[in-house]
């Protein structure tokens, strides 16, 4: 695997393991993600990208059974590091599910309840204001406008994933870590979330899981493939995509491993 | 294979059909077997019960000397107190004998028989009136007095000329003067107000029993219990469900909590004895102990159905709170609790319902005392739950174990009442749940 250091990456991590009890679900990854890009995680289906994103974020310290080793930093920061406060760290980290998880709330209270608990918006105006731009980046603004009061839990699947998009960049994190959010969407839906995120890259580090070879290969400008918990290849996408080192890549992106 | 018409159904289609009617039929029967026991449970209880919320009485206009009521001539409350209800009874039964013969109906029955026609009662309720409105001395006072069991019970049909007849309480003379009272509008029946509001009464006057003092004493423990159980059982389920390890520890804190819901509840009439009376010496029979020992027996059975709710709630929803930067904390309080609220409302309802009519623990720590007068705690300026008192199911039973027959309708008649309570308890929580349901 060819090495890629890089000059300053937003985050790195060396040697994780992550167990789920006697599962070794991710072996030794070492990886490095730079800041204002997207990097697209790939592979077959259970081998690990949903797991290693959420060592990202420790959304895996909610699963008692889940042991994680190894060094992650953000910042140069451990994020493991004891002295961490995993709910400091997920407000500059966001993150948006695999499946769409709205609150059972209105529109509004669902996307501006980040910025309410973490004290983004002095009055009510302000939190309009926030509340909107996030549905606007979302693409859902039009949609939901006329409707703010109305529940979350009331939209279509794919608008659903798109106010937890809205609700995830509500918060503005500094990394925003998306497993498949475009996999209940429409093809036009999908290419207003990858015109989102193509966006986000501005001002984001953004991290996505994706099972469309077409997505990654749009999107993003490094790409991660995984097998069985391994860390196969890491590279920029269009090498990737053009001339993979590893054989598993190119049988995987080939279509004869998944 | 190849498929046969789809218009004959085969073998196997009929068999899987008849099962699932023969199960629909089982399932039919036990529902209308169900409501066939209620429909006889509130038959019976309506048929002997509903009669004690009408009772019957006289209205008697009663002499009152001043020379038999007030030595001192001066309305000196301490001296008119030394006349006893017997002073009062002879007062009363010429008052009677007066209001029946200027009503022109023929009797032969002495002045003693006519005045035993009312109740033990209306003597304190006369005196207990002079004794409020001394000015009354010397002019007389027309009351609506109260008629024994005896006579009520021959309008409410238990008692007929033939009982009357070997019965020493009564005759068929006193019945047909009764009826003609009646007739003549100085006997009348209207709703019985007393018998909501009145303490317990002596054996010999069923017709002056009332459950006041149960009612508030039930009412004081079911305060007592919902202000302990109820944030004591959220705040362990809570912790249980969403913060405590997974080890050894928790799940043997389970498993008891299980098995103590199970504990059959006079178990913790025992523990209530020994802990809040011999050890802490709080007073005997007081609705705080009550509570405190149905606080207890109630708490296992509230966590059990607060915890499943807890847990019914989407990982999902939980995930996406700490997703955004909420804390531990926040995630349950803003978005878990919310949702299982109606869970935990439903089990708080029935912990309760099963609190109010729970009998056995309260009559070992002595709430099966014979309660005659209102307790001092109820009245404002005493402290509250320190007195002795009884409580609805308390006093069910207590009637049921009486002699004089007058006390089965009054057993019922407190069912009634027990079932109201439900019945007022449920709907609050239907309209409480109906509040915080939300659509997912
Ligand atoms: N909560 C969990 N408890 C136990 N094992 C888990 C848990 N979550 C994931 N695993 C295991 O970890 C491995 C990796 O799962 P993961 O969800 O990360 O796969 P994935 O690459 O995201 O797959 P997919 O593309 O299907 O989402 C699998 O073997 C899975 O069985
Ligand atoms: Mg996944």
């Amino acid at each position: 695997m060819k090495d890629t250091n890089m000059q300053n990456p937003k985050i790195s991590a060396k040697n994780v393991q992550v167990y789920y009890g006697d599962n070794h679900a991710i072996k030794d990854v070492n990886v490095e993600i730079a800041d204002k890009t997207v990097t697209a995680f790939i592979g077959p289906s259970g081998c690990g990208k949903s797991t290693f994103l959420r060592c990202l974020n420790r959304m895996n310290d909610t699963i008692d059974i889940c042991r994680v080793t190894g060094e992650i930093k953000i910042d140069n920061e451990d994020i493991y590091d004891a002295k961490v406060d995993p709910v400091q760290l997920r407000a500059k980290v966001g993150m948006v599910f695999q499946k769409p998880n709205p609150f059972p709330k209105s529109i509004y209270d669902n996307v501006a309840y980040g910025p309410k608990i973490h004290g983004l918006a002095r009055n009510k105006a302000e939190l309009d204001e926030i509340v909107e731009k996030a549905l606007r980046k979302a693409a859902l603004w039009n949609e939901a406008k006329d409707r703010l009061n109305s529940p979350g839990t009331g939209l279509s699947g794919g608008q659903q994933q798109r106010l937890c998009i809205a609700r995830a960049i509500a918060t503005a994190p500094e990394v925003l870590l998306m497993d498949e959010p475009c996999s209940a969407l429409d093809p036009i839906a999908t290419a207003q979330v990858e015109e989102l995120i193509d966006e986000l890259r501005q001002s984001y580090s953004v991290v996505i899981v994706t099972h469309s070879m077409q997505q990654a290969a749009r999107v993003s400008q490094k790409t991660a493939f995984f097998h069985l918990g391994n860390l196969v290849e890491y590279d920029d996408t269009t090498k990737i995509f053009t001339n993979p080192d590893d054989p598993r890549t190119e049988s995987y992106i080939s279509g004869r491993i998944g | 294979m190849t498929h046969k018409s789809l218009l004959v159904a085969d073998a196997r289609t009929k068999k899987r059909n008849a099962a699932e009617r023969r199960f629909k039929a089982y399932g039919l029967t036990a529902i209308v077997v169900a409501i066939l026991a209620l429909i006889m449970l509130l038959v019976s209880v309506f048929g002997t019960g509903a009669s004690s919320f009408r009772q019957t009485y006289a209205t008697v206009t009663v002499p009152l000397p001043e020379d038999k009521l007030d030595k001192s001539g001066v309305r000196d409350i301490d001296v008119m107190k030394k006349v006893t209800t017997i002073g009062y009874t002879k007062l009363l039964n010429e008052g009677f004998e007066n209001v029946v013969i200027a009503s022109g109906i023929p009797t032969e029955l002495s002045r003693k028989d006519i005045g035993g026609m009312l109740s033990k009662e209306a003597a304190a309720t006369i005196r207990d009136h002079i004794l409020a409105n001394s000015e009354l001395v010397g002019t007389e006072a027309t009351l609506d007095l109260l008629m024994n069991g005896r006579i009520d019970g021959y309008f409410k049909g238990r008692v007929t000329m033939e009982s009357a007849a070997l019965d020493s309480n009564t005759s068929p003379e006193e019945l047909a003067l009764a009826q003609a009272l009646k007739d003549a509008g100085i006997v009348h029946t209207k709703f019985n107000w007393a018998f909501l509001t009145n303490p317990d009464a002596s054996d010999q006057r069923p017709e002056a029993a009332g459950l006041g003092v149960a009612i508030l004493g039930s009412l004081y423990m079911m305060i007592v219990v919902l202000v302990t159980s109820l944030p004591i059982a959220v705040a362990a389920s809570i912790y249980l469900e969403e913060f405590a390890p997974k080890n050894r520890w928790t799940d043997l804190i389970e498993v008891n909590i299980s098995n103590l819901a199970a504990v059959p509840s006079i178990v913790y009439g025992i523990l209530g004895l020994a802990i809040f009376i011999n050890f802490l010496e709080l007073n005997q029979s007081s609705p705080l102990v009550g509570g405190l020992v149905l606080s207890l027996m109630t708490l296992p059975r509230i966590i059990i159905p607060a915890r499943a709710a807890l847990k019914s709630v989407p990982p999902s929803i939980r995930d996406a709170a700490l997703g955004v930067g909420a804390s531990k904390m926040q995630s349950v309080f803003h978005h878990v609790l919310p949702l299982a609220a109606p869970g935990i409302l439903t089990g708080v309802i029935i912990g309760l319902g099963q609190a109010l009519g729970e009998t056995a623990p309260l009559l070992l720590i002595g709430m099966v005392a014979f309660v005659r007068e209102y307790p001092a705690a109820y009245t404002p300026d005493a402290g509250l739950f320190g007195e002795a008192s009884t409580a609805l199911p308390v006093q069910v039973y207590n009637w049921t174990q009486r002699a004089d027959p007058g006390f089965v309708e009054r057993a019922s008649g407190a069912i009634i009442t027990l079932l109201i309570f439900l019945l007022v308890m449920n709907a609050v929580a239907i309209f409480l749940r109906r509040k915080f349901e939300r659509r997912w």
